[in-house]
C-alpha cells in the first residue's frame, strides 16, 4: 500500500501532462471550429490531409511520403555506420572504449539547436567545406550546394540520432557471453559464419532498440528540416508546428498530430514483432 | 605410434604472472586423460591452448606430430564442451546440433539424421523444436555434447562440463561419458577439480599446480603412490607427516621406527610419509609402536571415519569396526602401504602444529596418557 502512495505524484503527473493532452488532441482532430466560432464533429481535418491539393499535388501526402522516406533512409544510414562502430567499441581494449563512447557522447552535451545551426555554416555556399574546396580546386563557386535540401537534412538526421543507434546496439554486443563465440569457432565456424549465426542474430534486440530511436524522432522531427531544409513545409513534423504556431489551425495541427501517433504505433508494432523472436533467449541469458 | 596430441614445453605468461611452466604433456589415441587440479592450477589455460582459443608464450602443440599452433580454432579438427555449455540462446535444440554441420556444408537430409542421432546417444530423443533454454542443466549439458560430437571430432576437449550440476546427475553423467568415450573411441581431454571424478573416469589422470604437472598417472597409481604431499592431499584423504629415512627400506616416523618398501634415498633424509585412512588398522594398544586415543566416530556408512589423537598427531582412520570415544588404542599399518615421499615445497607444516604440547588440554588427552616416559622429556 505504501508503495502504492508513491507512486500518485506520478501518476497525477501523467494524466495532468500525458493523458489529458492527448485526449485534447483527439478532441481538437475531430471537430473543426467555424467563422462563428461554433464548433462541430467532423472528419474534415483528416479529409483535407489526405486530398488537399496544390497545383494538381496532394501537398500533404507528399510532405508524410517525404517524412517517412527521409526517416527510413535516416535509420538506414545510421544502421550502417552505427553498427560496425558498436562492433569495434566492443572489439577495443577497455581503455581505447572509454575514448570512444567519450567522443560519441561529448557532442550530445551541446544544445541540440547548436549543434545542427554548426552545419548550417558548415555546409553554407561560402561555409567551411566550400570555403577549403574552392582553395583546394581553385575554383570561385561554391563545389557543393546541399544546403536546403533533402541531403542537408538526411545528414542532420544522421548526425544528431547516429549516438541512439550505436548506443544499444552496443550494450547488446558488450553482453554477449564470449564463449558463444568460442564455441561458433570450436564448431568450425571462421569470421564471416560467426558473424552472421552467431554475433548478429544475438545483436538483433540492440538493433531493433536503436531502429526504434532514430526511426521514430527521424519521422517526427521538425527543428532539423527548419534550420537545414529551409521553412518550407518540409516534414510532418513542420506541419503540425507550422499549424499551430503559425496558421493557429490547432484542429488540422492535431489531427496531422494524431495520424503520426498511429504511424508511429504502427512501426513500434512491425519491430516488437521482430524483436519476440530473439527477447525470448535473451531475457532468459541474463 | 599412439600418441595423439603432444604439448612441448609449453608456458603460458599473462603479463607478469607465469599460468603455464614450461609443461610437457603426451596424449595417447583413444585415452580418456583427466586434467586434475585446484583453480587456478593451469588446468584450463591448458586445454584452451589445445582448443586454439589461446596461443601459449612458448612451445609447441602437435596433433599427430604436426603442429596445430598456426591453425585457429574453427580448422582444428577437435571439439569442446565449454564449461556451462555455451549454447546458442537463439537456436533451438536441433539447430544447436546441427551448427556444426551447417556450416560445414551438409544437406538438410544428412543434418537431420544426424541430429537424431545425435539425440538419441544423449538420452533426448524428441527435443529437437525445444528450446535450450528450457532445458535443465543436465539436459542443456547433454545438448552441449551432442553438439560437439555431431562433428565426427577426433579429440574432444571437456572443461568442467559436469560442475553445475547436482551430485546425482553429475555421477550418472560420469558413467555416461565414459561409455559414451570407449563406444566412440574418441580421444577425451576432460578439466575438473573434482578428484572423485577423475578417479572415476579417467584412464590417465595429470594433477596440476600452479602451472606444473606434478604427477602423472593411472588413477590406481596416482592414489596408491603420491608423488609428494600435494597429490596425496588431493586425491582421497590422507595422514601426512614428517619423517627420517633412516636406511633403505627402514622409516622413522611418529615416535616408531618401522619397515617400509622404499628405497634410494640417502641415509637419514628427512621425508614426507603418507598413509591413507583405510590403511591404518586399529589393534590392542600394547600390540602397535603408535598409540593413541580416540577423539571422535562418525559413522559413514561403509566405514566409521574416526580421528585419533596422538602425542603430536591427529590421524584420520577408516576402519569398519567402531570404537569409543576416549579409548587407547594401536594403530598398525602394513610396510607397503607407507608410501615415502622426497620433501618438496608441499610439505605438510600445518599438520605438525595440530597439537601443541604446552596446552593443557593437549598434555592431559594425550602426552600425559599413551607415551612411555622417555618420550615425555
Amino acid at each position: 500500500m505504501i508503495k502504492r502512495a508513491f507512486a500518485y505524484p506520478y501518476i497525477i503527473w501523467m494524466v495532468i501532462f500525458i493523458v489529458v493532452p492527448l485526449i485534447l488532441v483527439g478532441y481538437y482532430a475531430i471537430t473543426v471550429t467555424d467563422f462563428y466560432g461554433y464548433t462541430t464533429f467532423s472528419m474534415a481535418n483528416f479529409r483535407r490531409f489526405f486530398t488537399e491539393q496544390v497545383m494538381g499535388n496532394r501537398v500533404f501526402v507528399s510532405v508524410a511520403t517525404r517524412s517517412l522516406r527521409l526517416a527510413l533512409q535516416s535509420t538506414l544510414l545510421c544502421f550502417a555506420i552505427g553498427y560496425p562502430v558498436a562492433y569495434i567499441m566492443t572489439r577495443k581494449e577497455y581503455s581505447e572504449k572509454s575514448v570512444l563512447i567519450f567522443l560519441l557522447l561529448a557532442p550530445m552535451w551541446m544544445n541540440f539547436l547548436v549543434r545542427t545551426y554548426a552545419w548550417l555554416t558548415i555546409l553554407e555556399r561560402n561555409g567551411l567545406i566550400n570555403n577549403v574546396l574552392m582553395r583546394l580546386m581553385n575554383r570561385d563557386t561554391p563545389v557543393i550546394d546541399i544546403l536546403y535540401t533533402d541531403a542537408a537534412v538526411l545528414l542532420g538526421m544522421v548526425y544528431n540520432f547516429l549516438p541512439f543507434m550505436i548506443l544499444p546496439i552496443y550494450t547488446s554486443l558488450k553482453k554477449m557471453d564470449p564463449r558463444l563465440i568460442e564455441a561458433a569457432q570450436d564448431l568450425g565456424a571462421g569470421g564471416f559464419n560467426t558473424f552472421l549465426r552467431v554475433v548478429f542474430p544475438l545483436s538483433i534486440p540492440g538493433v531493433v532498440s536503436g531502429i526504434t530511436m532514430v526511426f521514430m524522432p527521424g519521422a517526427a522531427t521538425f527543428v532539423i528540416s527548419n534550420l537545414l531544409g529551409g521553412r518550407q513545409f518540409f516534414l510532418l513534423g513542420n506541419v503540425v508546428e507550422s499549424s499551430f504556431i503559425q496558421q493557429g489551425d490547432w484542429h488540422f495541427g492535431s489531427a496531422v498530430a494524431v495520424l503520426m501517433m498511429l504511424m508511429m504505433v504502427a512501426s513500434m508494432v512491425v519491430l516488437s514483432f521482430f524483436d519476440k523472436g530473439e527477447n525470448q533467449g535473451r531475457s532468459a541469458m541474463i | 605410434m599412439n600418441r595423439f596430441v603432444d604439448l612441448v614445453n609449453v608456458s603460458m605468461t599473462y603479463g607478469k604472472q607465469l599460468v603455464l611452466d614450461h609443461i610437457d604433456l603426451y596424449i595417447n589415441r583413444n585415452e580418456f586423460l583427466t586434467l586434475l587440479g585446484p583453480s587456478g592450477c593451469g588446468k584450463t589455460t591448458t586445454l584452451r591452448i589445445i582448443g586454439g582459443f589461446e596461443a601459449p608464450s612458448t612451445g609447441d602443440v602437435l596433433l599427430d606430430g604436426t603442429s596445430i599452433l598456426h591453425q585457429p580454432p574453427h580448422k582444428r579438427p577437435l571439439n569442446t564442451v565449454f564449461q556451462r555449455y555455451a549454447l546458442f540462446p537463439h537456436l533451438d535444440v536441433a539447430g544447436n546440433i546441427a551448427f556444426g554441420l551447417k556450416i560445414k556444408g551438409a544437406s538438410g537430409a544428412v543434418v537431420k539424421k544426424k541430429v537424431a542421432e545425435m539425440l538419441e546417444l544423449v538420452n533426448l530423443q524428441g527435443f529437437e523444436k525445444r528450446h535450450v533454454l528450457s532445458l535443465s542443466g543436465g539436459q542443456q549439458q547433454r545438448v552441449a555434447i551432442a553438439r560437439a560430437l555431431a562433428n565426427e571430432p577426433q579429440l574432444l576437449l571437456l572443461d568442467e562440463p559436469l560442475g553445475a550440476l547436482d551430485l546425482q546427475l553429475r555421477k550418472e553423467m560420469q558413467v555416461e561419458l565414459k561409455n559414451m568415450q570407449r563406444e566412440l573411441g574418441i580421444t577425451f581431454v576432460f578439466v575438473t577439480h573434482d578428484q572423485d571424478e577423475a578417479l572415476t573416469m579417467s584412464d590417465t589422470i595429470a594433477v596440476m599446480n600452479e602451472g606444473r604437472i606434478l604427477q602423472i598417472g593411472k588413477p590406481e597409481d596416482i592414489y596408491n603412490e603420491p608423488k609428494n604431499a600435494f597429490v596425496a592431499r588431493f586425491i582421497g584423504e590422507s595422514n601426512i607427516m614428517d619423517g627420517t629415512m633412516r636406511s633403505d627400506y627402514r622409516v622413522d616416523f611418529a615416535w616408531g621406527s618401522f619397515d617400509c618398501v622404499d628405497k634410494g634415498f640417502a641415509d637419514n633424509e628427512p621425508v614426507d610419509i603418507v598413509i591413507r585412512p583405510e590403511d591404518v588398522v586399529i589393534t590392542a594398544p600394547e600390540a602397535a609402536q603408535i598409540r593413541g586415543m580416540v577423539s571422535s566416530v562418525i559413522f559413514k556408512g561403509v566405514h566409521y571415519e574416526m580421528r585419533v589423537q596422538t602425542y603430536d598427531f591427529i590421524w584420520k582412520i577408516h576402519s569398519t569396526i567402531q570404537s569409543r570415544v576416549g579409548e587407547s588404542v594401536g594403530l598398525t599399518i602394513a610396510p607397503e602401504l607407507i608410501h615415502v615421499m622426497k620433501k618438496s615445497a608441499y610439505s605438510p607444516t600445518i599438520e605438525k602444529l595440530a597439537i601443541d604440547i604446552n596446552h593443557p588440554y593437549a598434555r592431559q588427552r594425550a602426552g600425559g596418557l599413551m607415551y612411555p616416559e622417555s618420550l615425555q622429556q
